[in-house]
Order: C-alpha cells, then sequence, then structure tokens
C-alpha cells in the first residue's frame, strides 16, 4: 500500500494538487479511516517487525525469548543462511509470473475481446477464470498433489510417451512447484489484464489496419501499449505473493525447492526464532519493493497505477 | 508426535470437524483429495483456555487423544467424573508443542492463570517446563495408583521422582513402511537408504525423534550424554540423502497420511508406533486382512517418548487434578484409554485389563511392547535450552539445503572414526543426571579421543584437543 502510495507520489501529486487543495481540508475526513486502519494494521506491524529482526537471544533465556538489542548480525546471518531459499523464490516467482503472463493474456484477450459481442460466453468464460476461488487455495494444491502423484496416470502417462524418463516423477520437482504458482495465481494475472482489454476500443484497430498495419504489428503498437497498465498490474499481483508463497513448495515440492516463505513459518512458529524470521521477511520486503519500483519505473506506467 | 498428523491449521480444523462428523482422518483426507473440493473454509478462531471454575480442572490436550464414542463424549472422563465428582472442561487444543508453548508463555513465565490446569506435553517440553519452574508439584502420595507407572518412565533426569510430570501415554520412534513396496521389510536404518527407495523416503521434522534415530545408526546411544560433536556426525548421516535427493522431504504430525496415501509417493519413513498401529486399523477393510504397514525399532535402537501431565504454576486445582491422574492409572481404566488411542499405555496392568475388552490388542507389540523392545528405547537425553535452540536451528538450516552449515566438505566424513568408543548397549542403565548434561565442563568430554568434526558451526566452536595433532 505504502508501495503504491510511493510510486503514484511522483506523478498524481504534481497534476492533482493544486485543485483539490484549493477547495478544503474535507479531503482528510475522507482518508481518514484509510489512513487509521493503515497505520494500525500496516504502519506498526512493520516497525514492529523491523525493530524485532535487530532482537538477540542471551545465553539461557527461554525458548522465544529475546532481549531488544541492535543486533545488526542478525541480517547477516539470516543471509548467509537462506540466500539460496531467497534466490530461488524470487526466481520460481519470476518464472511464475512470465508463464502466468504467456497463459493469462490470451485468455484475457479471447474474454475480453473476442467473447466482446457474446455476452453469455463472455460471462461464462470468466465465471470459469474466478470458479477455483470456490474452493480453498489448499485443497486444490493438495487435489494437485494427488493427480501429480508418482503412482497416478499423469505420470503413467507421461512415462509411457517417454516425456519422462522410466524413474522420472513430477511431484517433489522445481517444475510442479513452478507450474502450482502459476496455476494458483493465475486468476490475477487474468482479471486485470482483462478489465483493461474490455475497454479496448475496437475503432483503433480498425484505424491501425487502415493504416495498413498487419495484425501483429497493431498488436504491438496498438492492443498490447493500451493493455500495458492491466499486465503491469496483473504481473505484480502475481509476482509479489508467489515470492512469498510457502504453500506450493511445503505441498509440491521437496527440500531442493524450499522458498523463502516456508523458512519464515519454519522459524517463526516452529523455532520460535523470531529475530530471524522478521529481518528474513524485511529483507524479502526491501527486495521486492526495489524490484517493483524499477520494473514500475521502466514500464513507464506510474501514472496508470 | 501423537496421532493427528494433519501439516495445516485450516486442514487441521477441517479434519476436526470432520471427526466430528464421524470420518475417520484418513478417509477424510481421501475424500478431500478425490472431490478436491469442500465447503467454505472458515479461519475460525480456536477456543483455547477458559477461565477457572472452582474445584474443577480444565485439561489442555492433544486432539485424538483420549477415548471417544460416536457422539462425541469421552466415556472415561464421564466416569471420572460420576465418580469424582470433579467437572472437566477437555480441550482438545495441543497441535503442535511448540505453538501451544508460543501461546501460553507469557503468563506462563509470569505466573499467571494460562487458562488450564493440566496439559499433557511431549518430554522435552515438559522439561523444559520443570526447569523454568513453570509446575506445581504433585503428590505421589495422593494419587496411589501412579505405582502402576511403567519402568522406563519412571523416572526422568529432569524430574527423577516423577513429582511434576506424570506420564500420560507414550510411544516409540522408529521406522515404518508399506509392504507393498518394501515386501522385505526394513531392520535398520541404513535400510532406508537402499537405491531402490531412492526419493520415496521421509524422515520425522520432528528433530529429537529423527536425530536420536540417526545418533543410534552411527554408533551414538541418544540417552548417553552425547555432545555437539556426535550431533553434527548424526545429522550428516541423514542431511547427506537431503542433498542427494534420496530423502522426499521432511514431514510432521503427517508424516503417516504420506505413506498410507496410495499415491505411491512414499514407502518408508521414520514414525511414531502409535500412528502405524493407526494407520493399519484404518486401511484394512477387514480386521483378519495382512497390515499394509510395518513398524520396527530399528536394529541398532530406538527411541521412547512420552507426553506427561504437568500442572501449571498458577493452578489451584493441584487436588482435583490429583484425582484425575489417579483415575487414569487405573489399569481398567488406562485399557480402556489404550483401546482408542493405540498408543503405549505407561500403567503397568493395563496388558491384563486389556485381554478382558479387547484381547487382540493386548498381545499386539505396538501398543504392548516386550521388554527387549523397551529395553532397546531408552528416552532421549535432556536438553539445556542453549542446547535445544542451537540443536534445532542446526537441524533445520542442515535440512533445508544451503550452502551454510552443512557444506560439501562435510560428506568427506559423515560416520564417526573408528576410534571413537561405542557405547554400551545396554540401554536400560539409569541416565546421566541432568546437572552432568547441563553444565559440560572441559573434563567431561564423553569421547576424548574423538577428532572434531570439520562441520562444526558457530555456536560450537571450540579450540581443537590438545592432543589433536
Amino acid at each position: 500500500m505504502s508501495l503504491l502510495a510511493g510510486l503514484g507520489g511522483g506523478g498524481a501529486g504534481t497534476a492533482a494538487a493544486p485543485k483539490t487543495q484549493a477547495r478544503s481540508g474535507h479531503h482528510w475526513w475522507l482518508v481518514g479511516p484509510g489512513l487509521v486502519y493503515l497505520v494500525l494494521f500496516f504502519v506498526l506491524p512493520v516497525g514492529v517487525m523491523l525493530v524485532t529482526s535487530l532482537y538477540v537471544r542471551q545465553t539461557g533465556a527461554e525458548v522465544g525469548d529475546y532481549t531488544p538489542a541492535l543486533h545488526w548480525q542478525n541480517y547477516g546471518v539470516a543471509l548467509e543462511s537462506f540466500w539460496r531459499q531467497l534466490v530461488r523464490s524470487l526466481g520460481f516467482a519470476g518464472v511464475a509470473t512470465l508463464v502466468a503472463l504467456a497463459i493469462g493474456y490470451p485468455m484475457a484477450y479471447a474474454i475480453a475481446v473476442r467473447a466482446r459481442h457474446r455476452k453469455l460466453l463472455q460471462g461464462l468464460l470468466l465465471v470459469l477464470v474466478i470458479a477455483p476461488f470456490f474452493t480453498s487455495f489448499i485443497l486444490r494444491t493438495i487435489a494437485w498433489k494427488q493427480i501429480l502423484a508418482d503412482d497416478a496416470p499423469v505420470v503413467h502417462l507421461l512415462k509411457a510417451v517417454h516425456v519422462l524418463p522410466p524413474d522420472g516423477r513430477l511431484t517433489a520437482t522445481s517444475f510442479v512447484v513452478v507450474c502450482g504458482l502459476v496455476y494458483n495465481f493465475l486468476p490475477f494475472m487474468v482479471l486485470p489484464i482483462y478489465a483493461n482489454l474490455e475497454r479496448l476500443d475496437p475503432r483503433m484497430l480498425e484505424a491501425g489496419a487502415d493504416l495498413y498495419a498487419s495484425p501483429f504489428t497493431t498488436f504491438r503498437k496498438v492492443t498490447f501499449p493500451l493493455s500495458m497498465p492491466g499486465v503491469v498490474s496483473g504481473t505484480l499481483l502475481v509476482f509479489i505473493p508467489a515470492s512469498g508463497d510457502y504453500v506450493n513448495s511445503s505441498l509440491l515440492g521437496n527440500p531442493d525447492t524450499v522458498m523463502i516463505g516456508q523458512v519464515v513459518d519454519q522459524r517463526f512458529t516452529k523455532l520460535l526464532d523470531y529475530p530471524t524470521a522478521a529481518s528474513l521477511s524485511a529483507i524479502l520486503m526491501v527486495i521486492i519493493l526495489a524490484l517493483v519500483i524499477t520494473y514500475v519505473r521502466r514500464s513507464g506506467t506510474e501514472e496508470l497505477l | 508426535m501423537r496421532r493427528r498428523p494433519i501439516p495445516e491449521p485450516v486442514l487441521r480444523e477441517l479434519a476436526d470437524r470432520a471427526a466430528a462428523a464421524g470420518l475417520s482422518r484418513r478417509s477424510f483426507l481421501g475424500l478431500l483429495g478425490a472431490a478436491g473440493g469442500a465447503a467454505a473454509l472458515s479461519a475460525c478462531g480456536q477456543d483455547s483456555g477458559t477461565t477457572a471454575t472452582p474445584g474443577g480442572v480444565r485439561w489442555g490436550n492433544w486432539p485424538f487423544y483420549l477415548d471417544v464414542d460416536d457422539a462425541g463424549h469421552h466415556p472415561t472422563l464421564e466416569q471420572f467424573q460420576k465418580k469424582t465428582g470433579v467437572p472437566v472442561t477437555y480441550m482438545e487444543d495441543v497441535e503442535d508443542c511448540d505453538a501451544f508453548f508460543a501461546k501460553v508463555r507469557g503468563p506462563l513465565a509470569a505466573g499467571q492463570d494460562i487458562g488450564y490446569d493440566v496439559v499433557t506435553l511431549t518430554d522435552w517440553m515438559a522439561e523444559r517446563w520443570v526447569s523454568q519452574g513453570y509446575t506445581q508439584a504433585v503428590r505421589r502420595d495422593q494419587m496411589p495408583n501412579t505405582k502402576n507407572i511403567m519402568k522406563s518412565l519412571a523416572s526422568a533426569d529432569y524430574d527423577p521422582d516423577r513429582s511434576h510430570t506424570v506420564p500420560w501415554q507414550a510411544g516409540l520412534s522408529g521406522i515404518a513402511w508399506r509392504w507393498d513396496k518394501v515386501p522385505n521389510g526394513l531392520n535398520s536404518l541404513d535400510d532406508l537408504w537402499a537405491p531402490e527407495l531412492a526419493g520415496h523416503v521421509e524422515v520425522l521434522s520432528e528433530f529429537t525423534s529423527t536425530i536420536a534415530l540417526a545418533l543410534w545408526a552411527t554408533d551414538v546411544d541418544p540417552s548417553s550424554p552425547w555432545q555437539s560433536d556426535q550431533f553434527e556426525v548424526a545429522l550428516e548421516y541423514v542431511a547427506q540423502h537431503y542433498r542427494s535427493g534420496h530423502l522426499r522431504g521432511m514431514k510432521g504430525n503427517g508424516i503417516v497420511d504420506d505413506l498410507a496415501n496410495k499415491d505411491g509417493d512414499i514407502w518408508a519413513i521414520v514414525s511414531y508406533s502409535g500412528d502405524i498401529f493407526q494407520a493399519n486399523q484404518e486401511e484394512k477393510a477387514d480386521p483378519k486382512d495382512p497390515d499394509p504397514f510395518g513398524f520396527a525399532v530399528p536394529e541398532a535402537g530406538g527411541v521412547i517418548w512420552a507426553d506427561h501431565f504437568m500442572v501449571p504454576k498458577a493452578s489451584t486445582e493441584v487436588d482435583a487434578v490429583q484425582k484425575l491422574i489417579n483415575f487414569y492409572y487405573d489399569p481398567a481404566v488406562a485399557a480402556e484409554v489404550a483401546a482408542y488411542v493405540n498408543y503405549i499405555t505407561p500403567v503397568v496392568g493395563a496388558q491384563e485389563a486389556m485381554e478382558k475388552i479387547a484381547s487382540g490388542l493386548a498381545s499386539d507389540p505396538l501398543i504392548f511392547p516386550d521388554e527387549d523392545t523397551l529395553n532397546r528405547c531408552p528416552l532421549v537425553r535432556g536438553f539445556s535450552l542453549d542446547e535445544y535452540v542451537d540443536y534445532t536451528d542446526r537441524f533445520h538450516t542442515a535440512l533445508t539445503p544451503t550452502d551454510g552449515r552443512v557444506t560439501s566438505t562435510s560428506t568427506a566424513t559423515p560416520t564417526p572414526s573408528p576410534t571413537t568408543p561405542t557405547p554400551t548397549p545396554t540401554t536400560a542403565t539409569p541416565t546421566p543426571t541432568r546437572a552432568a548434561t547441563q553444565t559440560p565442563t572441559p573434563t567431561q568430554t564423553p569421547t576424548p579421543t574423538q577428532t572434531p568434526s570439520p562441520t562444526r558451526t558457530r555456536q560450537t566452536q571450540a579450540p581443537p584437543p590438545a592432543d589433536d595433532e
């Protein structure tokens, strides 16, 4: 949230400021509840997290009992021990985002543009995109685990057609973890792009054709740039939760696919190692923030967010 | 450490409800997998701890850890209330020792009421509570039935006379397998690493069990005062199979579900005896069918563990709790509980009582292990808080592969040097006193000839022995 506020600061502030401020101070009343909410449930917890990440355990202290300190070494230790999981999480999330975009964009395009004049079909397709959300995320992932298990038909079939070697398997591989991430976050990619393409004016495409652009060029020069805000929000909505996800990897992965979310979960709930969990979370947050800011700046869509 | 092996809180919640509706846990999971669909998940807050009722007992226990009938009543508990007039609030609030501890730690340390008059927690957690002074003593002379306590559990180094911790149920940690995939069974932890099992093995994420078996496999008695070096060797014994991909994963209470799952992913695991017994019962269509799963205490040795009754410091209901403990140490009552929970009852005489209610169970070695098995399964030695933090940290870090603590260089010496003295195989001897294990002094190094392991972590860095050239 603060992220979007920070990003918006550049564009929105300059354009809209003079008029609204001239009117009155009323806008504070409108912003108030949201601000209070943000401070209580976002700023304060993040502050607590940052403070906790510097705590230190005294020798002989109770498990889970930490003393306030400025123990910056926590960050070094956390990075040194878990940089692989951190890099892996970002890698998995990045690949998942690209795959989700590759799958999701055509889906969104088909629903928004191709099915535009068949409202019933469009509605049906949208329901199909959202339908998985009617079932719990965890249950769906467990179902995947069962479908792709070693003795299940899918694996047998893939072995029969020699896609998989005789001793190959699907679960407990990074491949399936990424597939799980893509599957679980795909709607977050499709919906924003759909919302964007839905407003696409077909006359733009006609104009492109009139100017002798091939359909591909029209897509490249007109459709895609116009849908950029949807693409940017879609990729962010997939990448950010995917990089912190721990369900897919715990259910579908193995020790070689452990993601940072699992480490944080384990440190926090199993080892009561709050400082390491907090510093890992802080590191993840900073990395994502940096990546997202760079990404948004590069794609030149600040003002559209 | 006991039944109720479902990993996710939401799932547990669902499973609990399914259980309340009369579904077994396994058929419930099967249903989940098959249909992939289920009702909406509500993240219901768990009710934990209540305010005290004078003269009553608030008991916090693990789910599925007390006899229950189809209507959801606990027959023995009702019997107790009728007999003594002590009202009991029974709460299945312990899903995980660490998580439970995290929840009550604040008031517990401050000496305030934590919402329970008695809780049943596992050895290492019991030790922590006792050593930190979180418990109050119960009077054994007020509980005459506790003379029935099983010999191997009658004393612990942290509570020699069991005046703060009284065993509720016990179990063995060993190895388990699917008979259909592993037709010859398994005899030792080394058998888990057979090439044909590659990728189909899981171990318990609870480090005391997994490391205890690994200690045995590396010729160290887990009840002896082993130290950091032996721990590292045992850890590496397991961790090398993580790096090679032979181990598919590490699981907590859900590990038996993975084994029992017909998807064929997991064939062999490190497990608790009672879980395997239950899985066998649940999988068999006809009680006369052969067991689908096998369980064995490894040749080298296994470990016994127990969950213990403890009275938190601030409880005012010690008298009522004593009545409760005394009641459950009646062999007839213990047999009734054992017939349901299928773990090892610490009550001597329950086996004879079991003959009367379910003679088949009385001869089951998983519920009533023989003397020889018990002798091969000592209690793991206790840990100081610092040791616990250090060991769990190293265990969990090593088994989420990184280049951090367990480096590739350490694979060179995964097994102990031949000069390492082998502990005596007689494990029934009393374990060393707490004081000895808690304050290691330079003169007290247990294996003076052992070379320092190259995998020492920063916490355990120590100057090399003087005789080490």
